[in-house]
């Protein structure tokens, strides 16, 4: 029976938990799975998954394994996998997808990208994944032995834990690539925010274009109330209204929150790629024929400025 | 400096909405074929890194764009040439005669005859929306890669600082050259990208730049090589191979409320989201 090599993405020291899709998806495809936790400070973190139901939690904890370079990843993950996993999957978060192919590459493995389900046929597995911006989804077989997959976190909802104490094992760090001698990690540039992450939170308020300057003014109180992640537009991030890591859509977050505002947003088809399933979606536009509306469960045609405050009151009121 | 750009067209992405499928194929027609946003704005960056932006008529190095596709596709090449690269070469191929990862043996194939000190590809095309390529490139060509770029700093034209954008912020590194660079929407900020040939004090305008007429009936003149795929790969074989398609399901339609609290009401009581 094929075996799953899970990569458990870290971060701040922690295994993220968009790696909990990652362990959905093993449980969908009905096999057995170990999970890599790999980075500098790997071995710290790796009580946090022996409880998924995992054979194995395995450590790659290395200081060179700092700064995630892909570079340095990939070697380890490639060694690890060769020791008796068929399929290695990993969240498609942009470490995940920046990786993943690097790896597949090395397999001479072919590559799923960003598959929302997948299909056990006689052990062979069929995938599911949405192209043309979500506007259709294809189904897919990968034709090698070895096969790499990154998943798509809105549409694996997260793992809770299952019990059991998985055996934790460390692993060799493979010797980086040649390539890696030749990337200089500088920096990370990170907004620090006391918010929920975006592939993480209960409700989601985002803002478009229309909000300009006053996009944290207008929309901060709201999300507060809900404690809800915040998100753009692309045309919002481009203008500089909301920091590029805000924004949703086909080429930014792709996101399925159980509630989503969107404030002064067209619904441009590349938007409404990252926010369409969401199980409830709430628009506030000043234009009646504003595409978004064809996807809102709840539309309101209105001042935004006006009536973001007025919902902050009647939300108090209700809750 | 000599930059290679590949490109790919896509069914038209603003009219994504009207793909159709029959009988478990993905029908596009009546879409046009346009270029692929994200190559766009790669051609405008391999441009940028090549001129200095107050006189953009001579170029300080090559760029070279490349397509895997059939005739009609020079359509993408002519355009890029139009707005400044150099020459173009096509690799003919059917489209369902290639997947991501032969692409990208190709393009390895591409580079080491053509021996560019980078490659600017698109993050994705918009039509697969694999975001696969460039690391796959990379890797076959044992090279650094530096994905999702916002900005990009060229020092002598011998290394590049990237500032990639991911989940968390803006990450940045340093890469040598020769190298692989897939580029994201705000590469074409008016700022993105610094090159030594051009004054810090210049701004760009904001996208990518359009080709005048002269320019594209230049264009028609400009060298364009057609390359055979089996003199480039000597084994074609795929390793994905897609059975299927279907439609996702529509979403049910919504209502339009008519005041604030009505929309409190309803979320409240009837789709207990609060
Ligand atoms: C390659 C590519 C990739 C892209 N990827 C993404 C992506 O990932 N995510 C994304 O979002 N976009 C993406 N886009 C951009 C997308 O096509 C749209 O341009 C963008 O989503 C528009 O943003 P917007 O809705 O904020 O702005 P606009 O389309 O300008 O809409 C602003 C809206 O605000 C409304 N409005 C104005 N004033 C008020 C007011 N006072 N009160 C209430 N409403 C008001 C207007 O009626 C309008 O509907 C991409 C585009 C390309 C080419
Ligand atoms: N057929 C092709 N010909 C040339 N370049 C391609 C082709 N397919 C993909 N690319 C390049 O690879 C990038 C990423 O594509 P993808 O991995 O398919 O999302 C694109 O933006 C292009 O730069």
């Amino acid at each position: 029976m094929s075996k799953i090599l899970i990569v458990a993405e870290m971060s701040d020291g922690k295994v993220r938990k968009s790696t909990h899709s990652s362990i959905t998806f093993a449980r969908s495809a009905n096999l057995p799975f170990s999970i890599l936790v790999i980075g500098a400070g790997a071995a710290a973190a790796a009580g946090e998954v022996t409880g998924y139901g995992a054979e194995k939690v395995l450590v790659a904890d290395d200081a060179s394994l700092a700064g995630q370079v892909c570079e340095t990843f990939a070697p380890t993950i490639a060694q690890v996998a060769k020791t008796g996993f068929d399929i290695v999957a990993i969240t498609a978060s942009s470490f995940g997808k920046d990786v993943a192919p690097r790896v597949a590459a090395k397999l001479g493995a072919g590559y799923a990208p960003d598959i929302s389900g997948v299909l056990s046929d006689g052990g062979k597995l069929t995938y599911k994944r949405p192209v043309y911006a979500g506007n259709a989804y294809a189904t897919c077989q990968l034709l090698t032995a070895t096969q790499v997959v990154s998943v798509r976190q809105s549409e694996f909802v997260a793992a809770e834990p299952s019990g059991g104490a998985s055996a934790i094992e460390p692993v060799q760090i493979a010797p980086a690539d040649p390539a890696a001698a030749r990337v200089e990690f500088i920096g990370l540039d990170a907004q620090k925010s006391a918010r929920p992450d975006l592939g993480e939170a209960r409700v989601i308020v985002s803002g478009g274009r229309a909000l300009k300057e006053k996009f944290a003014e207008v929309l901060d109180p709201l999300a507060n109330l809900l404690n809800a992640a915040v998100g753009a537009s692309r045309a919002a991030c481009d203008a500089g209204y909301a920091p590029p890591e805000l924004q949703v859509g086909q080429t930014g977050r792709v996101v399925a929150p159980k509630l989503y505002f969107a404030i002064g947003i067209s619904g441009a088809i590349q938007h409404l790629a990252g926010m369409k399933g969401s199980k409830t979606i709430v628009a506030i536009n000043k234009d009646p024929d504003a595409p978004i509306f064809q996807v809102a469960d709840y539309g309101l045609v209105a001042d935004l400025f006006t009536t973001v405050p007025e919902l902050i009151s009647e939300l108090k009121k209700a809750t | 400096m000599k930059i290679l750009v590949p490109l790919k067209r896509v069914a038209d992405p603003d009219n994504a909405n009207k793909v159709k499928v029959n009988g478990g194929k993905l029908e596009t027609t009546g879409l046009e074929w346009k270029p692929n946003p994200f190559d766009e704005y790669a051609v405008e960056t391999a441009l940028r890194l090549t001129e200095n932006g107050t006189n953009t008529k001579a170029r300080q190095g090559e760029v070279v764009v490349v397509t895997i596709g059939p005739k009609d596709a020079e359509t993408t090449l002519r355009a890029a040439l139009a707005t400044g690269a150099d020459r173009a070469i096509r690799v003919d191929a059917g489209d369902e005669q290639v997947d991501g990862d032969l692409v990208a043996r190709i393009l390895k194939a591409v580079v080491d005859k053509e021996q560019p000190d980078l490659v600017l590809l698109g993050k994705q095309a918009v039509d697969g929306d694999s975001n696969q390529v460039p690391q796959l490139l990379a890797e076959y060509l044992g090279w650094p890669q530096a994905t999702f770029a916002a900005t990009l700093k060229s020092e002598a034209d011998k290394a590049l600082v990237v500032g990639r954008e991911v989940d968390g912020g803006t990450l940045s590194i340093r890469v040598t050259l020769p190298a692989v660079v897939s580029v994201d929407l705000r590469i074409v900020a008016p700022k993105s990208v610094t090159s030594v040939h051009t004054p810090a004090t210049h701004n760009y305008p904001d996208g990518v730049r359009f080709a005048a007429l002269m320019a594209i009936m230049a264009a028609k003149k400009k060298p364009l090589a057609e390359l055979k795929l089996a003199d480039l790969v000597s084994d074609p074989a795929l390793k994905i191979q897609y059975t299927g398609f279907e439609l996702p399901p529509a979403r049910k339609a919504g209502v339009k409320v008519k005041t604030v609290a009505e929309l409190v009401e309803k979320l409240k009581n009837e789709a207990k989201a609060l």
